[in-house]
């Protein structure tokens, strides 16, 4: 086998990372999009993982969400976060209407039996088929779509946030702070399928107000 | 058991008690408290459950509010032991000169905080039972998805913007849509097939391009018959003229402003008169037309007329000059003419068979149209804002209706709110009034008694009645959108209010 071989079928921390940001960057655009938080006319199709996506063109929402995965993504390469939360609040009462988890396991972190002979020579490089990665992204992204089947309406104007949790010796960057965590009272759980790019493994949560 | 050591708890109070003589400063009894065990343990035991929400959430919630402290933990809860209650001065709720108000300071958190530092130091947490402390842990991660004291959340302070102001989320239309299923009530609904009442229109001018009915939201229906106008109470049925044109003159068209007596009535001559119904007489004319005024449209203090020479005028009848903007719209005769509800969009038709949207940005009217449809086949007459749904416009002209043909004229258009359901009036050969379900767009009924033409369509203001005016020199009262008497509180007058505020706004 060459070297380059190799390399196509191998996966980095690196860009198991990036790939793991993408998901989210686009995963909260259909979110945004699904729910309606923002007309739909600030909105863009665009191919993304085998799936027309509608991305947003407003240039506050896309420079917020670059900043904060840029930061994420940084984060998961430094396996800090365990989770990222998509919050998203009413406007006028502030009141938490609706919440996305994205929860952060790292998979080479628990060895496991089975190839651990394997990491002992490469440690941040993983085998599995991108392919296969993309298709479960895919299917997460599609499960977000249908959401919208059985969340209730966010019948306000609702706003959104994203919230990182991380470990606690994690250092705070500029312009951003300490919060506190969110609940809904009375919430309804419903997980989605999960995907893993067997080096960062991704559950998604959606919690939302039983009404 | 607990109520054993329970008594055990208050024999040690009360001997504690009775070995303290005079007032002691507070922190010294407070280490007195803290040397006995057993209060010590009762407490830490009973508020541990707490201290969750002391470190996670800032919501300061007290001891105080807890049922559960019923152990008298601090000597100014309890009435009989404090010595601080004996003697008044001491009272922590008067105050001294060193700390002026005690009102502030909430006396048993602090005291519980410092019992607590305490316990830590003293590394007795080991007094908790294991089962509980494996609880605590459960329950914090549950609820924060892992022990929250080895997570630190964070989040980027620039936050994303809001939605714009005034924006609905579209997904409204997809749940409400299907909470009311459109076609199920309709069968069921009697809906009556004579009319209810038969009024004389002698003279009433028999032209495609006039609207000479139009019912106030005080019950009261101006018609123009030839050249008067004539206003029907329809509460008390009372009848009076309100003036009368010259021999050669006609009425054109007639429009009650949305609130208020007034009426706007379009003459032969090109003048809009505005007459003040409730004192009979008139206010103001307005010219800025060279021929007939045929339609007419109230947007709260805007008058819009459209004229036989395809001209539509802005006038904004609180000024002196109160030609806003002139438009050359239509290349024929202007004949219907709506604006929305919302007072947000103008629709045109014409006698050229186009239909046009105008859009009103506040204080000006553009001079073009925003959406121009050519799909009509005839003059475009009847026009209809949706009033539940902002966006939805119906139109006919010609023999068409919204793509479904009729197999006749369609003269006047009307929405009904309470069943959601469209109303038209037709012309050759039925001359009949039908009623038809929105959004299939299936025929509910057909209301035959016109022996020619209906012209001209009206509502109630309490939607439940239509008028037509044929061109029999008949109006005729159709009860057919009558409400259900249980359903009957709905929010059908919420609505209009609502309405009503969105104009006063603007």
């Amino acid at each position: 086998m060459t070297e380059t071989q190799q390399k196509a079928k191998c996966i980095t921390l690196k860009g198991s990372a990036e790939l793991v940001t993408q998901y989210l960057l686009y995963g909260v655009n259909s979110i945004l999009y699904q729910r309606g938080i923002y007309p739909p006319e600030t909105f863009q199709p665009s191919e993304h993982f085998g799936l027309y996506i509608f991305t947003s063109t407003d240039d506050k929402i896309t420079s917020f969400l670059n900043t904060v995965l840029g930061q994420v993504q940084e984060w998961l390469i430094q396996r800090k976060v365990h989770k990222i939360t998509l919050v998203i609040t009413n406007v006028n009462t502030k009141e938490v209407l609706e919440k996305w988890d994205f929860k952060v396991d790292y998979e080479d972190q628990k060895t496991n039996g089975i190839n651990s002979n394997v990491k002992a020579d490469l440690s941040e490089v993983e085998t599995k088929d991108m392919k296969t990665i993309q298709k479960e992204i895919r299917e997460v992204i599609r499960q977000i779509t249908g959401t919208v089947s059985f969340l209730p309406l966010l019948d306000c104007l609702c706003s959104f946030d994203i919230l990182t949790y991380t470990v606690p010796d994690c250092d705070i960057p500029n312009q951003w702070d300490e919060t506190q965590p969110v609940f809904i009272a009375n919430s309804q759980e419903v997980q989605l399928r999960s995907f893993s790019t067997s080096i960062h493994k991704m559950d998604t949560v959606v919690s939302y107000k039983n009404t | 058991m607990s109520h054993l050591r329970f008594m055990k708890e208050l024999n040690n109070l009360t001997r504690m008690d009775e070995t303290i003589k005079g007032p002691t400063p507070r922190w010294q009894k407070k280490c007195m408290e803290t040397s006995n065990l057993s209060i010590n343990l009762s407490l830490n035991s009973s508020k541990k459950i707490t201290s969750n929400s002391f470190t996670s959430s800032a919501t300061g919630k007290t001891p105080t509010k807890r049922s559960d402290c019923k152990t008298k933990k601090t000597p100014s809860k309890s009435t009989r032991k404090s010595p601080s209650r004996v003697t008044p001065a001491k009272t922590p709720n008067g105050g001294d000169r060193f700390i002026p108000s005690r009102a502030t300071t909430n006396f048993e958190l602090s005291h519980y905080k410092i019992l607590q530092q305490q316990n830590e130091q003293n590394g007795d947490k080991a007094n908790i039972s294991p089962t509980k402390r494996e609880m605590q842990r459960l329950m914090g991660e549950n609820l924060h998805g892992g022990d929250i004291n080895n997570i630190r959340v964070l989040s980027y302070q620039v936050k994303a913007p809001a939605p714009p102001e005034g924006y609905q989320n579209p997904l409204k239309v997809l749940y409400s849509q299907t909470k009311t299923p459109a076609s199920a009530r309709a069968s069921t609904r009697y809906i009556p097939q004579a009319a209810d009442r038969i009024l004389d229109a002698p003279e009433i001018i028999d032209d495609y391009y006039l609207n000479l009915v139009d019912w106030s939201t005080s019950n009261i229906l101006a018609v123009g018959l030839g050249a008067d106008v004539y206003l029907w109470n329809a509460g008390t049925g009372t009848i009076e003229q309100l003036f009368e044109l010259d021999a050669n003159d006609y009425v054109c068209s007639v429009a009650w402003i949305q609130e208020g007596p007034c009426l706007a009535v379009g003459t032969t001559e090109g003048n809009t008169e505005l007459w003040d119904c409730s004192q009979m007489r008139r206010m103001r004319v307005m010219n800025g037309h060279t021929s007939r005024v045929g339609s007419l449209a109230w947007n709260s203090h805007i008058l819009t007329s459209g004229s036989r020479l395809g001209k539509i005028v802005h006038h904004d009848v609180r000024q002196r000059d109160h030609l806003i903007s002139t438009i050359n719209a239509h290349a024929q005769e202007v004949c219907g003419l709506k604006w929305s509800l919302d007072g947000q969009y103008l629709a045109s038709g014409g006698n050229d068979n186009m239909l046009h949207i105008w859009q009103s940005i506040t204080g000006r009217n553009s001079s073009q149209p925003i959406y121009s449809f050519n799909q009509h086949q005839a003059a475009v007459k009847a026009l209809a804002w949706c009033p539940w749904q902002n966006n939805v416009l119906a139109s006919g002209g010609g023999a068409c209706l919204n793509a479904i043909d009729t197999k006749s004229q369609v003269c006047a258009l009307l929405w009904s709110g309470n069943y959601k359901e469209i109303i038209s009036g037709h012309g050759y050969a039925q001359n009949q009034v039908t009623i038809w379900k929105y959004p299939s767009m299936t025929k509910v009924t057909d209301l035959i008694g016109h022996t020619s033409r209906v012209l001209h369509l009206a509502m109630s203001p309490d939607g439940t009645t239509v008028l037509s005016a044929g061109a029999d020199e008949t109006l005729r009262l159709w009860k057919c959108f009558q409400m259900d008497p249980h359903k009957k509180k709905e929010s059908s007058d919420i609505k209009s209010v609502a309405s009503r505020l969105k104009q006063s706004i603007r």
